[in-house]
């Protein structure tokens, strides 16, 4: 397996030109910025010039004196400033603005993302400056088996089989996966023939009972003494949110220790693309058709993963691909609190097919998604409250997102008007809930054992009955 | 006979960057290297700093013998070639070994060119090529007290630097009327004119060189204007000219250098060409030109070595470009593409200042050339800009005041 590296990732429409970047990379290298950030064509726009650590970098193979090299190990392009001999070659091969002569002292300067931890990511206060640790995963992850057999028959582009390898891989064989009606098993993870798609125990519940059986069959793995098995679902939206609602909320309020993955394509993609309970509003499907009257889905979405806080799940996160690091984190954190009780991971993932998206677009997709907060990225657990994973500030506007899928490409100015009351909508409750049910586990906290009061100064709990612990 | 499905003759930037192309199309093709130096590979334009002590020569080599091993490679070192059979398809090499190949690349670069004066084939001088060049004069100029250096090109400058800071005084002598003349235009040379000057060294702009005569101690150069120029070491740095002597014969054809289409490939079949021995197309003119440097070198050798491995999508070279980093003194200066250019269908804007000199060369709103001293800006963007013939219309004014920012600026926007 080839190595894979982390890098620094620049979303122009984040960045504000503040400069504190520059400022950071001058502090740490004690001089000028390694970072420029420049004024871009319109008014309020930034540019930038960093080194991309290339793949292949010109830099390396332009300099006379063998200075420059393409560390291995981290993917660093390494500057020995004992062997530079200053003669600014380096500077002709570099169409980035990257390797530049320092005004001050005149040699070379480069970025060499500060051994890991680079300090303009660290000092931008919107975003635009990310850390990128995909590479990372590539190597802890690209090594491990996959679950699956290499020939699952999902579309061309598809999101859900990105999730279900990933998911797999990183849990490995110590499982017993059920994957209800859907995608999931119709794209043959479960098999055929008598024989099974996956390499772990699968097996196929009817949409209505998935979580049901999950609790006995980690009943009975305790009962034998095996606590180490991940007893999980792959389930899509409809056999989540609609038929086996009944079972994930009774096994949630029950505190069934099991992890429930719930693979949100917001409809029943497998069976034709009818409308779900978790099709936003807008969206064309085989059920809410576009015609002269009728112009797509008339009903919001309902937001699963925030009733499932409403039960107080032992871990409760939303996660998209556009953000894998993110993922692995938070399904690292949903398996250990699937040992404890109910942990519910909810991954958005758009439907090349069911929502008209090209499939080269699909992450593309995923990442509009949480950029216009028409998707958040969040945690749950009843000890910390509810934490977003990602700033919901300054988002893009939903329409930016909405004009990339073409199940809303009907939508008028009064409907995407209020699919973006309803997303502002759901981010302000999102944000109240942040903040006072953190508060809210402060005073827990703070109060004494037998106290069932909160302390003076914190603010009174909300007032949904839920939500008080 | 010793064979390779590829076999490289030259052992710099071009070649180096031939062997990275193949190899990422064809890990496994049996490959040779086959160099008259007899080092390591190294750069000629690292040689000044090894001549001045800042670089140790063995610090300049640029692959070990741990590379070609793993690359799967042959290393041969110290065997110039001697022989071209394109009907055989072998190379003949000076100690007799017949190297039969699949596709050759011939990268034997340049040598220097000796000028025809009256008396040089009399006296001991110094050329500026090889390490073995460098070693040689590093020891010889400490026992000098007096230099003369014949050509104020890049090589002829920078070795009179290095001259003059060791203590010695130092003469050069140029043909034409300006230092670094065809990189930069008559301002920019003033301002490097008058550094060497400050640092005691003598320029002869415009002068040739008509006699040298050896004396009891060290030689005399007689110039045109009838003066004699004495000196204990006589450095010749007249320019390079493509080694293509061993080519005789083969049905190659040259012209100044070995003349090379877009791919590369020379007029004999299976055989490519790359870096300062190749004669091919210059961006800015259309021609065929031998453009001796090393960005060119690189791009020459990664096109010709991707075409040797048989890369389909490959796209013809749009051409080099004239690109030239220079310090002196400590001072940057840097030109880019027809820097010194002007006249009719140029737009030229100086900024002649105190403390910095540029000159922004501009035909039709896109930039063909920019030069200056003292203000290092980002050659690989200006680079870019220029081939890309990027529209400059929209930002002009604001491209003038400050080309860094507007160039970062662009490239990023087109990174997009």
């Amino acid at each position: 397996m080839s190595i894979a590296y982390d890098t620094i990732a620049f979303r122009s429409a984040k960045c504000d030109g503040c400069g504190e970047c520059m400022k950071a990379c001058a502090a740490v290298k004690q001089g000028t910025s390694r970072i420029s950030i420049v004024p871009g064509a319109r008014d309020g726009a930034f540019e930038m010039a960093l080194c991309r650590q290339c793949g292949d970098p010109k830099c390396v193979m332009v300099c006379p004196a063998g200075a420059l090299s393409k560390n291995a190990g981290n993917g660093i392009v390494d500057w020995a400033a004992d062997r530079c001999v200053d003669c600014l070659l380096c500077t002709s091969g570099c169409a980035y603005g990257a390797i530049s002569a320092d005004p001050i002292g005149g040699r070379v300067i480069k970025c060499d993302q500060c051994g890991g931890d680079p300090a303009c990511v660290g000092a931008c206060p919107t975003d635009a400056l990310e850390w990128g640790s995909a590479g990372s995963i590539y190597n802890r992850f690209g090594d491990k088996e996959d679950m699956f057999v290499p020939g699952l028959a999902g579309c061309q582009g598809c999101n859900s089989e990105l999730i279900m390898r990933h998911v797999m891989r990183r849990i490995g064989r110590n499982s017993v996966l059920a994957t209800p009606p859907g995608c999931i098993p119709g794209m043959g993870s479960v098999g055929y023939n008598g024989k099974t798609g996956t390499k772990v125990p699968v097996f196929h519940p009817l949409l209505t009972n998935t979580a049901s059986m999950l609790a006995g069959v980690r009943r009975y793995y305790d009962k034998i003494g095996r606590k180490d098995i991940v007893v999980m679902a792959l389930a899509g939206d409809g056999g989540t949110v609609d038929c086996g609602f009944h079972a994930v909320s009774g096994a949630a309020e029950r505190g069934e220790k099991i992890l429930y993955i719930c693979v949100d394509n917001e409809g029943y993609m497998n069976t034709g693309m009818q409308r779900s309970g978790a099709t936003p509003y807008g969206s064309w499907t085989s059920t809410t058709p576009v015609g002269d009257k009728l112009k797509g889905k008339t009903q919001d979405a309902k937001n699963m993963p925030m009733i499932m806080v409403a039960h107080r799940a032992a871990y409760v996160a939303t996660a998209s691909t556009a953000y894998m690091e993110e993922l692995y984190d938070k399904l690292d954190r949903a398996i250990e609190a699937s040992f404890h009780g109910f942990s519910y991971l909810h991954i958005y993932s758009p439907c090349p097919t069911g929502w008209r998206v090209p499939a080269n677009k699909v992450i593309e997709a995923c990442r509009l998604s949480v950029e216009s907060n028409f998707v958040t990225l969040w945690e749950y657990t009843p000890e910390a409250g509810l934490r977003f994973t990602r700033s919901p500030d300054r988002p893009v506007p939903v329409v930016d997102y909405a004009r990339t899928i073409g199940k809303y490409r009907h939508l008028d100015a009064d409907q995407l008007a209020h699919i973006q009351a309803k997303v502002d909508e759901q981010v302000a409750l999102l944000k109240r809930l942040a903040g006072e049910v953190s508060a809210v586990s402060a005073a827990r906290a703070a109060a004494p054992e037998d106290s069932s009061t909160s302390a003076g100064a914190v603010p009174p709990p909300l007032r949904h009955e839920t939500f008080r612990p | 006979m010793p064979e390779a499905k590829y076999l490289l003759v030259g052992s710099s930037h071009a070649a180096l960057e031939a062997l990275r192309a193949i190899r990422r199309l064809d890990p496994d093709g049996s490959m040779a290297m086959v160099t008259r130096d007899g080092a390591l590979p190294y750069s000629p334009t690292v040689l000044p700093y090894v001549m001045s002590g800042r670089s140790r020569p063995d610090a300049v080599i640029l692959r070990d013998r741990a590379f070609f091993d793993e690359v799967g490679c042959r290393f041969v070192s110290g065997v110039a070639a001697t022989g071209l059979d394109t009907a055989a398809r072998s190379v003949r090499l000076a100690d007799g070994t017949q190297w039969r190949y699949g596709r050759l690349l011939v990268a034997t670069g340049a040598a220097p060119a000796i000028p025809p004066i009256p008396g040089l084939d009399t006296v001991a001088f110094h050329v500026l090529r090889t390490l073995d060049d460098a070693v040689g004069l590093r020891a010889r100029m400490g026992l000098a007290r007096r230099a003369v250096v014949l050509g104020a090109g890049l090589v002829g400058l920078h070795a009179a630097e290095t001259l003059a800071e060791a203590g010695l005084s130092v003469s050069v002598i140029e043909m034409r009327g300006q230092v670094l003349p065809g990189y930069i235009d008559a301002k920019a040379s003033a301002r490097i004119e008058a550094a060497f000057a400050g640092h005691g060294v003598k320029l002869l702009l415009g002068r040739t060189a008509t006699r040298v005569a050896a004396q009891d101690v060290g030689i005399a150069v007689t110039t045109d204007d009838g003066r004699t120029v004495e000196g204990d070491l006589l450095l010749v740095a007249t320019g390079v000219r493509p080694v293509t002597d061993w080519l005789a014969g083969s049905g190659v054809q040259v012209e100044r250098g070995v003349l090379v289409d877009g791919f590369l490939r020379t007029s004999a079949a299976d055989v490519w060409a790359a870096g300062d021995v190749a004669q091919g197309l210059d961006f800015a003119s259309g021609t065929r030109q031998v453009l001796g440097i090393i960005p060119t070198a690189v791009e020459q050798g990664r096109i010709a070595g991707f075409d040797m491995a048989g890369d389909a999508g490959q796209k013809p070279w749009v051409g080099g470009l004239p690109v030239n980093t220079y310090r002196f003194f400590g001072r940057p200066a840097v030109s880019v593409g027809q820097a010194a250019a002007g006249g009719d269908g140029f737009e030229v804007v100086e900024q002649d200042l105190p403390h910095l000199y540029r000159r922004i060369v501009l035909a039709g709103d896109r930039l063909v050339g920019i030069a200056s001293v003292d203000d290092p800006f980002d050659a690989g963007i200006m680079g870019e800009l220029i081939r890309r013939r990027v529209d400059l219309a929209a930002v002009k004014d604001a491209f003038l005041a400050d080309p860094t920012a507007i160039g970062r600026r662009l490239m990023s926007e087109q990174w997009r």
